[in-house]
């Protein structure tokens, strides 16, 4: 049975949503290798150094975003474990006996995912209360029992941050300037491990010598853009391997109110950021293809019923709409507990109405584009001809309609993205966006703004949030313009 | 020219009827009244007597559509449906939960949520639309590269961050304004500038890049190839010809905003402690007003459809081409 197991696995309805996405994502790649016209346009992406190094980027986040989606519930220590079951046993003798000779696991509450065990360190090291970044001290003042026994007020030291040092006023700079000796040996290292894989794959079938395709891709001179990419990379690579050398000894970017370490929160906002930014499209996208197509081709009622919809829809100001939806959420989320096996899921079930609620606000614009392209498309010859050779609507808006739309939709999947990303952060800042359990930009920014008014300031958080938002949003722009300008017939 | 005002003044009756069914829907199937009410009293201390009170406060006692106990009009106007839907389309919005006549309140805080709206709304359009003809004069070149980006950049920053550290380098480091705080009359200029400020910086990227794609459109067409071809001068030929053909769809995306200027903006009004609508809005959403949220939500739409006439009006106005019939 389960027993040998040391974890459960958990699947949220978001993770199931992401990585569905990510499996639609990998039969696109597919089927575009497939397709030349498609393939060229990609590559065309491909050939702006814009579009490789914001691609590197967003690629890293969506890893992060992927490991932190592979939830479980670990097994609870054997001791505590046969706690729990010689009280179920005193209480129902008979099923228990059963379920102990069985070997019945308990699982915990608390669901993890497999970021959580590679941050181990940085998620278990948590302190009292704020600490700034490197620091070996508290950041407030405290009654603390000195070596004598007397009473002092000071700063007491962390318990995990530079907790490896004997005196860290003296031997903090040095230690940390060896770690940043150490970080960028390696850094070098897994970057000239990663040029090789890459310069080999280039290199594979072009029926040039090695060395020529490596020095090429230092010049810059492949077609496409490999050394932007490559840079990005190497720049990244840096940045994790300073993570690794000092997060586990300092805390990088402090401490929050709770003590927990603001780097792991801001890696797992990344999650949060990815499934706003991506989950919201893909649920309103069905509805504004078909409610845009079918209204500009059908015509007549079709077309005046959406629009009807879409005015309404379009003239509640988005937040008010927003905020009356997922009021009215949180009402039928906390009447209903039983729902819930676990406070993850119950978090995970607003993240996911949020989506919702977003998407249903959002498919206004998208719907409206398709619409004004498909009246165009419909009066096009090779449409009419297919009419005139008594080719089913279905089959007309399936094969000629729908393939020639399909660059509006890709256009709007990229560009609303970074959009949505940062009206998450806007609306859990009023109050109305994901639950105040679930680590996200917008909470994180929520509940250090509070502290701005202290002395000395606690900056920290925010800046920690500033620069993954502004890292990962700006990422996400360049990309929009680079694959807008690839797949825009008007711009080429 | 007047029949057709009225007649798109008739099409945004059914649009209202629309946005009052969906709000209506939301706050009152959704959710029965006795679900909010066991929400906000909470629900440990939400006896049925508490509820029954927390109902009869908001006049949620009645029944939703039709009243069977009264008799005539009443049986119809008696009702959740009447009092709290169809009465908005007589501006008669009721009571917030701390008492107080919501259309006074909206009355009241129109002021300052436009003496903020108003000058960002202002600035912010004629210092967008310089920089973005400022980059299309020097299209093509580092500058405009450099310009572009640095609204990339600038659009990639949360507003959060815009608010939080204008007021922080402002206000606290320089010390040059209050941090947050309005006063009426002459004085309230103190008050106002760090948050018009703020406002105008944090839309300068989006909107800059957006005029400056519509201006270079406009720039590829035959007229401004005559236009140089007489002898005109860059300036003359952005500012006389492309400026005025581009406000078209300049004008599409700008006037409909105008009217929902009066519902000012949630986060500038409440990091600055303004009492304008916007607060009056976050502070409904926090306390779970729904009374009042409803109230916004069609204020909004009823400012959004009078956006839209007053954006076909612009056209004709910029346009001679343009009639209205």
């Amino acid at each position: 049975m389960s027993a040998a197991m040391s974890f459960q696995p958990v699947l949220l309805w978001t993770d199931l949503l992401l990585l569905l996405l990510l499996g639609a994502a990998f039969l696109a790649v597919l089927y575009m290798r497939a397709n030349p016209p498609l393939r060229e346009t990609w590559r065309r992406v491909g050939k702006r150094p814009a579009g490789m190094a914001a691609a590197t980027v967003l690629l890293s986040f969506v890893a992060i975003g992927v490991l932190d989606s592979l939830h479980f519930r670990p097994i609870l220590p054997a001791l505590e474990m046969t706690g729990a079951m010689s009280e179920a046993a005193a209480s129902e003798p008979p099923a228990s006996v059963t379920a102990v000779e069985h070997g019945v696991a308990m699982y915990s509450t608390e669901v993890l995912s497999v970021l959580d065990s590679v941050l181990e360190p940085l998620r278990a090291q948590t302190e009292k209360t704020y600490s700034a970044p490197f620091a070996s001290q508290l950041y407030q003042r405290e009654a603390m029992e000195l070596p004598d026994g007397s009473q002092a007020r000071g700063y007491p030291r962390l318990v995990h941050g530079a907790a490896h040092l004997q005196h860290p006023a003296q031997e903090q700079s040095a230690d940390i300037a060896r770690r940043l000796v150490s970080a960028l040996g390696q850094a070098v290292l897994a970057w000239l491990m990663v040029f090789m894989v890459v310069a080999t794959w280039v290199w594979r079938g072009s029926g040039l010598r090695w060395g020529e395709v490596a020095a090429a891709m230092l010049r810059g001179h492949t077609v496409l853009a490999w050394r932007a990419a490559l840079l990005t990379l190497g720049l990244i690579v840096l940045v994790v391997s300073l993570c690794i050398e000092l997060a586990p000894l300092y805390h990088v970017f402090g401490t929050d109110k709770v003590g927990q370490d603001v780097l792991y929160l801001s890696l797992k906002s990344v999650r949060t950021a990815l499934v706003i930014g991506t989950i919201t499209t893909l649920v309103m996208m069905p509805f504004a293809v078909a409610l845009g197509i079918a209204a500009g081709y059908l015509g007549g009622w079709v077309d005046d019923a959406v629009q009807y919809v879409y005015t309404v829809l379009n003239a509640i100001p988005g937040v008010l709409l927003i905020a009356a939806a997922v009021l009215m959420m949180q009402v039928v989320i906390d009447t209903n507990p039983q729902w819930f096996d676990t406070a993850a899921e119950r978090s995970d079930a607003r993240l996911l109405a949020l989506c919702f609620i977003l998407g249903i606000t959002s498919w206004t614009g998208l719907a409206r584009l398709l619409r004004g392209e498909t009246l165009k498309l419909r009066e096009l010859e090779y449409v009419q001809a297919a009419r005139a050779f008594g080719v089913k609507t279905p089959a007309i808006l399936r094969r000629h309609i729908l393939p020639n739309v399909m660059h509006i939709v890709m256009i709007a999947l990229v560009m609303d993205f970074s959009g949505l990303v940062l009206a998450e952060a806007v609306l859990s800042y009023v109050g109305i966006g994901v639950d105040p359990t679930t680590i996200s930009f917008g909470t994180m920014i929520n509940m250090a703004r509070a502290e701005l008014a202290r002395e000395p300031m606690v900056w920290w958080s925010l800046a920690a949030a500033f620069v993954f938002m502004f890292v990962l949003v700006l990422a996400a722009n360049l990309f929009a313009d680079v694959v807008r300008d690839a797949f825009d017939p008007r711009r080429s | 020219m007047l029949a057709y005002l009225v007649r798109r003044a008739l099409y945004a009756i059914p649009i209202l009827i629309g946005v009052n069914l969906l709000t209506f829907v939301l706050f009152f199937v959704v959710n029965s009244p006795d679900d909010m009410a066991r929400m906000q009293i909470g629900v440990k201390r939400a006896t049925p007597e508490a509820i029954e009170r927390w109902k009869t406060e908001r006049g949620y006692d009645k029944p939703m559509f039709v009243n069977a106990e009264a008799s005539g009009s009443a049986r119809f106007t008696e009702t959740i449906f009447f009092d709290k839907s169809l009465r908005m389309f007589a501006l008669e919005f009721g009571r917030a939960d701390d008492g107080r006549d919501i259309g006074q309140e909206i009355h009241d805080r129109m002021g300052p949520s436009l003496a903020i709206a108003l000058p960002t709304f202002v600035l912010s359009l004629m210092i967008s639309i310089s920089f973005a003809l400022l980059l299309v004069f020097f299209r093509a070149t580092y500058l405009d590269f450099a310009g572009v980006v640095l609204c990339v950049a600038m659009m990639s920053i949360s507003s959060l961050f815009y608010i939080i550290g204008g007021q922080w380098l402002v206000s606290k480091l320089w010390a040059l304004v209050p941090i947050s705080g309005y006063a009426t009359g002459l004085d309230a200029g103190r008050f106002l500038v760090l948050p018009v400020a703020i406002s105008v910086i944090a839309g300068i990227g989006s909107s800059a890049r957006w005029y400056r794609t519509i201006f270079l459109e406009e720039i590829s067409k035959d007229y401004v190839r005559t236009a140089r071809a007489k002898g005109l001068s860059e300036l003359a030929v952005l500012f006389r010809h492309v400026l005025r053909n581009a406000l078209i769809p300049i004008l599409t995306g700008v006037v409909v905003v105008i009217p929902l200027l009066f519902m000012g903006s949630l986060l500038v009004e409440s990091f600055f402690a303004i009492p304008g609508l916007g607060s009056y809005t976050i502070d409904a959403i926090n306390a779970q007003d729904f009374a009042v949220v409803r109230a916004m939500v069609f204020v909004g739409s009823v400012l959004y459809i009078v956006g839209l006439i007053l954006t076909d009006l612009s056209y004709t106005l910029v346009d001679p081409r343009v009639r209205l019939e």
